[in-house]
């Protein structure tokens, strides 16, 4: 083990290589960490591990995670920390460690590398499976770690056993359903400044296994006397360790608090290292034990049924003295110590069974709650299911009864400042549920979730029932329960259950094949769902509004380009798909001719329009469906559901063509002249292709299919062509197309042009609550056929009067363009006495246009249809704008121009 | 994370399903329905505490609708099965007592 | 009321003390056997029922009533949201209900007499697209009709207001801008329901625990008796108001609702020092996300797919969620997750709740607040309570009758995301 130096609150401390950067603290000679949260006490190391509760510190090299236990930060080069008080801090420096994840499907699970989880990966290993065993420790052996005792062979051998995956470092921190596992293994922070900079900080295991033994082992807990909470007062497990393994020298003399035979354990290991035993004081009548033997063979002095009730500290804190008492006489006395080791009992980590709601059970012998439990996927071993191990005599859940002023600093939850005199009062307010005292007291509540105070506060409870003060003299620790855990079983760093799905991971991005032409012509992006969209094209210094108003001049008086690739394909085949889209659509599609599109609108069976578009008949028994871009998938599984859940009779299938079909858009009264210029298999004339027409042809010997679409009004053709060539057709179009001035546009522009016509855009123009009659569409509700929804339009409120209804309106100022989303008020109307003002309606979609020369806005309004020529008031903040109600075709109301 | 078995591709991810309520919910004759019978239709699906037949869909796998028992306490999943065939008898509830949420 | 709300210098690791929390008062509720008849017995001891059994009494007069809890008191949703308040809904109906909430919540910590952390710190509502700018716009005109407060603030506002956020155009969905309700904001949870619980029981409301209803006595359709796990306990009305188990009981009652209990997960971290002080929600990346004054961050994830009883949900709903926080609070990399836990929420098919009469006459029902209720505890109290005294809705409860799924007057709360905290 090499020396190292880091630095801990500005200070330089030495240490060795990989041990837990507690051991060189103590080594050092430092007792006091920090100072408590709310109480502002002196506190130090107390426990070896994640249980620990006073030494929380911040990391200042590396990646400044905050609130990391010192008790499992490993020294190493380049170690930089500082304390804390129990609250963390955000660093604003960026993080620049990478987080990633893994799957991994295994027969068997083990967690914990103890004794108990290394013979169940051997015994699984025995009968061929394949096992995983992860552990928190840097090292297989658990708790023979502590004792510094070398694993047996038959044990050791399982690490060259191909089928073992061993994981050091790695804590499973959830137990979900099905044996799925959460596990954060830290990969990094122990190599300090040597660590690879492209190795995975953190690595989130998620792991399904056929079996999972559990044998996450125990924690010591303290005991609740006045001033418990002393740097220089440790878990005698703990104490022993450091002192034994890691060589920490600094204590002379020692008290053994207990109330079981571990106590003794650990005062013989303080012995034989060296430092002198004070006496060790046990709570219990009468106790025996080969720990007890050696003890007393050691010559250490041993006092039952005496128990600590106080300290007493020098000018840092430190505890010197220890205030014993008789427990049948209530004698005092004291005795010196600079470290008084405490052994409260073990408290088998049960939190992961309980997650998937497995109750832990009482045990009066051992003073613990365990899970001993064994299904066919589920297994508990080792300290868990109860295997304590020795001869030992039953341990006591004890705690000494105190005054009022010692309950007031005889704590239970350090981090959290928490005292018997908070559990008291808890207690005293009527409380009795295990679940209102820790919100009362907040015990359980810090960085450690209770990991030592759990089991403190149900002892404490016992007694308190029990005790005079007590309301319910029934309770025993299995009626109080256990503090409910929650997962994870430890603190894990947002990062790195964020992994790698941030930035541009953090959701796919779907582009059209002809993204990287928009890119190069300078557009603006919008993001539909997860598409990317051009938006608008500016020109060099052009504003939105100056790029719009140009690129729709261009649609309107020449010929203009748009990607219309996002739109949802869905092929639809089989001799049944007529009769299915019938049922599908409000309107009719049996009798579409081949080659033939048609607008059509579909409904939720509440009678509420989700998605519209185009669809058109391929062949007797193939159809084309076109959705809106967001809508693809959602109508696609709906399309689904409904042939294989309802009619599974009807012969059609569904396919997703999307991504395989581009779509380009040409629109304009120069349009057909431009296409004539690429289209020579055909003849694209008024009379030969009208419109609402498909016809199949060929671009530079590409088939392409073209359809007489417009969703502006204007001439327009939908050249749709495999995906691969669409880049081709568009690139050649803007080279024939320089001679037509011809210009692309976007989504903006789009909007406009439809919103002049009073085409609807879903999502937009609806809420998910309009039928098509609400839109002014009762034109494409079938009177002869049944489809989906249209029962509900006889539910009371879809035909009520007054239902709000598509219109136009044209603001009385042609250059203020209302808002969207504005609500409409009755000319003039004022607020009632409630401050509140009664509304008619709202602004779905407004623009200027071009094409009139003014604003113009379509709305969902009362009544609208009925309203037409109406002045309606428009609130703004303080300003009121006016408008007139009108129809929601605002041009070419006949239908001139697509021709 | 469920473990699902799809009929099709057996075991996976939950996160490659869509779930759909409770199972076996015909599609009515709309017109023989009053108004409140319609809404049920629309509206209501069974919400029990414990074994639901209910419906996914392994939308990220072969894209198949199929029925599922599942226990909405313990979250234990019982037999699948195809829409349309016989539904299997709801699995008892033993052994699970302790888990009553 | 509570203003301890400076920011500090995110970042600056310091030995900053937690904020003090107030001591809790010596006598709370009076935990108590139950009679063998009340006048009133409300099942559900959450915070809708201890607000209806409280509003009984302080405004109606009526003690005589029972609050029967299957477990320990507010140990349901009560106790695991994310507390989150605010008014600014869609619908005229939405917004009245919840703005009247609102306005008790303004005096509620004095007219119980109790310390509830109430902090109207502020929440924002973001838009991360085009179309989601114009929806929330639109909320935010409605608002102003019916006298919410709410404004509209660009990326540099928000970012002035929350200085930890990214409103670069570089990430996945950028911001591009939120509403603001200035009167919104937190509260501490627990401490709301023990305070209704407080207040009822001084004022002689029976609070009775560890009692599950397990049945209903109706005689020619009026209900006379609740049967629970310590016997039957005659009553001459019944107030339903058990949140996700709401359509159990309306199956033991013999009608149908429609509600599906789906789990919806949350999770804190550590203490840390204060690095915002403003609720931020988005729902279009699932991020909502306060600084509770003790210091943790306390944010709400999406709800499972599937109907659950289970209280707990699954883990990668969590990761999901985190991820998308880390897009918009670049600095919560390092803070850690310290504790998940699932609600079971009762969800109705237009997110909005359902408050009044039943089939069975006097039997009421007050269920469907899903991911969103918390905010609406004492205004849901308060016409729950002029519901049952009365026989007949408040004005304000009227619309949210059960009636609306046959008349298919449905009041659609779902926005542009499944959960509207
Ligand atoms: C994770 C999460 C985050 C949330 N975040 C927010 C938020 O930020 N803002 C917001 O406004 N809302 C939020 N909510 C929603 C809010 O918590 C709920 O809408 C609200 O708490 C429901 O009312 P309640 O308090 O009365 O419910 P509950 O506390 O669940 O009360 C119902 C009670 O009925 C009891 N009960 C059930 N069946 C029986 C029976 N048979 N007999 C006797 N008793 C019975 C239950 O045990 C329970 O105590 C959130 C919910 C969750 C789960
Ligand atoms: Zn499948």
């Amino acid at each position: 083990m090499s020396e190292i130096k880091f630095i801990f609150d500005d200070i330089t401390y030495k240490g060795h290589h990989g041990e837990p950067m507690s051991a060189a603290l103590l080594r050092s000679g430092l007792l006091t960490i920090t100072n408590s949260t709310y109480h502002g006490r002196p506190r130090g190391i107390i426990g070896l591990g994640v249980e620990e509760p006073n030494a929380i510190v911040q990391l200042i090299s590396d990646t400044k995670e905050s609130m990391r236990p010192a008790t499992v930060i490993e020294v190493a080069d380049g170690l930089h920390v500082s304390s804390l008080t129990g609250v963390g801090a955000l660093p604003e420096a960026p993080d620049e460690a990478r987080y990633d994840k893994t799957n991994h499907y295994v027969d068997t699970l083990v967690i914990g590398a103890g004794v108990a989880g290394l013979k169940a990966a051997h015994e699984h290993l025995q009968l061929g499976r394949k096992v995983l065993l992860i552990d928190d420790q840097p090292k297989p052996g658990g708790h023979l770690l502590h004792l510094g005792m070398n694993l047996p062979s038959v044990l050791l051998d399982i690490f060259t056993n191909e089928n073992l995956t061993y994981v050091p470092r790695c804590t499973a921190i959830g137990l979900y359903d099905q044996n799925y596992i959460v596990a954060v293994e830290r990969r990094s922070d122990h190599l300090g400044e040597a660590a690879p900079a492209e190795r995975a900080r953190i690595r989130v295991w998620h792991i399904r296994a056929d079996k999972v033994v559990l044998a996450p082992g125990a924690f010591q807990r303290p005991l609740i006397f006045a001033n418990n909470d002393r740097p220089g007062i440790m878990l005698s497990h703990a104490a022993a360790t450091y002192v034994a393994v890691y060589k920490v020298a600094s204590f002379r003399q020692a008290i053994v608090a207990t109330i079981d035979n571990q106590g003794y354990r650990d005062a013989l290991r303080l012995h034989e290292a060296g430092v002198k035993i004070e006496g060790i004081y046990d709570v219990r009548q009468i106790a025996s034990g080969p720990s007890i033997d050696a003890a007393k063979a050691a010559g250490i002095p041993i006092r039952f049924r005496t128990a600590v009730i106080d300290t007493l500290a020098n000018e840092k804190g430190a505890c010197t003295k220890v205030i014993l008492s008789d427990i049948d006489t209530n004698e005092t006395f004291e005795r010196s110590a600079d470290l008084l080791a405490v052994s409260g009992g073990w408290t088998p980590i049960a939190d992961l069974p309980t997650y998937i709601g497995i109750k832990p059970q009482w045990s009066a012998k051992h003073a613990a709650f365990l899970v001993n439990h064994t299904t066919d996927i589920l297994q508990t071993a080792g300290m868990l299911a109860g295997e304590f191990g020795g001869d030992d005599d039953p341990a006591i859940f004890f705690g000494p009864t105190l005054n009022d002023e010692q309950s007031r600093v005889a704590y239970i939850d350090f981090q959290r400042d928490a005292t018997l005199h908070d559990l008291k009062r808890a207690v005293g307010a009527g409380l009795q549920s295990i679940e209102h005292i820790k919100r009362y007291t907040t015990i359980g509540t810090a960085h450690d979730q209770g990991k030592t105070s759990g089991m403190l506060t149900i002892g404490a409870l016992w007694q308190l029932n029990n005790s005079t003060e007590g309301k319910n003299h029934s309770l025993s620790p299995a009626d109080i329960g256990t503090l409910s855990f929650r997962p994870p079983y430890i603190p894990v760093p947002f990062a790195a259950l964020a992994g790698r799905e941030r930035g541009p991971l953090s959701d796919p991005i779907r582009i059209s094949p002809l993204h990287q032409w928009h890119v190069a012509a300078g557009a603006e992006f919008e993001d539909v769902g997860q598409w990317k969209r051009p938006w608008y094209f500016p020109k060099t210094g052009e504003s939105m509004d100056q790029a719009v108003r140009r690129e729709c001049i261009a649609a309107r008086k020449g010929v203009a380009i748009m990607d219309a690739s996002t739109l949802g394909k869905i092929d639809i085949q089989g001799p049944d798909a007529a009769v299915f889209l019938d049922r599908i659509y409000t309107n009719m599609f049996s009798t579409l001719p081949e080659g033939q599109c048609r607008y059509g609108l579909m409904c939720k069976a509440d009678g509420i329009v989700f998605d519209d578009g185009v669809t058109t008949r391929l062949g007797k028994n193939h159809f084309l469906m076109t959705t809106t871009t967001g809508g693809a998938a959602r109508v696609l599984a709906w399309l689904e559901e409904w042939l294989q859940t309802e009619w599974p009779d009807l012969k059609v299938y569904c396919t997703s063509v999307t991504e395989h079909i581009a779509t380009i858009a040409l629109v304009g009264p120069k349009s057909r002249e431009l296409l004539q210029e690429l289209v020579t298999d055909i003849n694209i004339s008024k009379d030969a292709f009208p419109f609402m027409h498909s016809r199949n042809t060929t671009i530079d010997g590409i088939q392409v299919r073209i359809a007489r679409i417009s969703f502006s009004g204007e001439l327009a053709f939908e050249i749709n062509v495999t995906h691969s060539y669409a880049k081709h057709i568009w690139e050649r179009l803007w080279t024939l197309g320089r001679r037509y001035e011809l210009t692309p546009y976007g989504t903006e522009t789009m909007h406009v042009l439809r919103a002049e016509k009073g085409y609807i855009i879903i999502g937009q123009d609806t809420d998910g609550t309009q039928t098509p009659y609400d839109l002014n569409m009762s034109w494409i509700v079938s009177k002869k056929k049944e489809f989906i929804g249209k029962r509900s339009f006889q539910l009371p409120y879809l035909q009520a009067s007054g239902r709000p209804q598509l219109v136009g309106l044209l603001p009385e100022d042609i250059d203020e363009i209302i808002p969207e989303g504005a609500y409409i008020t009755l000319y003039s109307a004022q607020a009632d006495e409630d401050g509140k003002t009664p509304h008619t309606g709202f602004v779905t979609s407004s623009y200027h246009s071009p094409e009139m020369g003014r604003a113009f806005a379509l709305a969902l309004i009362a009544d609208g249809l009925n309203r037409l020529g109406e002045i309606v008031s428009i609130p703004i903040g303080k300003k009121v704008l006016s408008a007139t109600i009108c129809d929601a075709v605002f041009i070419d109301k006949e239908n001139l121009r697509r021709d | 994370m469920l473990y699902i078995p799809c009929p099709y591709c057996g075991l996976r991810n939950e996160t490659e399903f869509h779930y759909g309520a409770e199972a076996g919910v015909g599609y009515p004759d709309p017109n023989t329905l009053t108004d409140d019978e319609w809404a049920k239709y629309i509206h209501i699906r069974a919400n029990p505490k414990g074994w639901l037949a209910e419906r996914w869909v392994h939308f990220a796998g072969c894209s198949r609708w199929f029925n599922l028992w599942r226990n909405t306490v313990t979250h234990e999943i019982g037999p699948a099965y195809l829409p349309f065939t016989e539904q299997p008898k709801a699995p008892s509830n033993i052994g699970q007592e302790e888990q009553k949420a | 009321m509570t203003n301890t709300n400076q920011i500090l210098t995110p970042g600056t690791i310091g030995r900053r003390r937690a904020a003090i929390i107030p001591e809790q008062p010596p006598q709370l509720w009076k935990s108590v056997k139950p009679k063998k008849a009340y006048d009133i017995v409300i099942v559900g001891g959450g915070g809708h029922g201890l607000a209806t059994a409280y509003y009984l009494a302080k405004n109606h007069g009526l003690t005589n009533i029972a609050v029967v809890e299957k477990g320990w008191l507010a140990g349901g949703n009560a106790a695991r949201n994310t507390t989150i308040i605010r008014s600014n809904y869609l619908w005229d109906e939405s917004a009245s209900i919840y703005e009247h909430s609102l306005k008790l919540w303004e005096t509620l910590e004095e007219d119980l007499g109790y310390e509830m952390f109430f902090s109207q710190r502020g929440v924002l509502t973001l838009a991360h697209s085009v179309s989601d700018v114009r929806s929330k716009r639109r909320n935010l005109y409605a608002n102003a009709l019916n006298g919410i407060d709410s404004e509209w603030l660009t990326p540099q506002e928000v970012k002035k207001l929350v200085p930890i956020i990214n409103i670069s155009e570089d990430v996945r969905y950028p911001v591009h801008g939120a509403t603001y309700q200035p009167r919104g904001g937190i509260a501490k949870h627990d401490w709301v329901a023990w305070g209704y619980a407080k207040a009822a029981s001084d004022l002689g409301v029976d609070i009775i625990q560890g009692t599950e209803v397990t049945g209903f006595d109706i005689r020619n359709n009026k209900v006379q008796g609740v049967h629970t796990s310590q016997g039957t306990i005659a009553t001459g009305k019944v107030g339903l108001v058990a949140a996700g188990h709401s359509s159990i009981l309306a199956n033991l009652a013999g009608f149908s609702i429609p509600i599906q209990s789906r789990p919806l997960q949350a999770l804190v971290s550590p203490l840390l020092e204060q690095v915002l002080n403003t609720v931020v929600m988005s729902g279009a990346v699932h991020v909502y996300v306060s600084q509770a004054h003790k210091g943790e961050l306390v944010m709400g994830a999406g709800t499972d797919a599937f109907n659950s009883y289970a209280q707990r949900g699954g883990f990668h709903v969590v990761e999901h969620q985190l991820a998308a926080a880390l897009e918009l609070f670049p600095i919560f990399s390092r803070a850690q997750v310290l504790r998940t836990w699932g609600g079971i929420v009762d969800i109705a098919p237009d997110a909005s709740p359902i408050i009044g009469l039943t089939p069975v006459e006097n039997l009421f029902i007050n269920a469907g607040w899903g991911t969103g209720g918390f905010k609406a505890t004492p205004g849901s109290g308060w016409v729950m309570a002029h519901t049952m005294a009365n026989g007949t809705p408040h004005k304000l409860n009227k619309p949210f009758a059960l009636d609306r799924f046959a008349t298919g007057h449905l009041i659609d709360e779902h926005g542009a995301a499944g959960v509207a905290h």
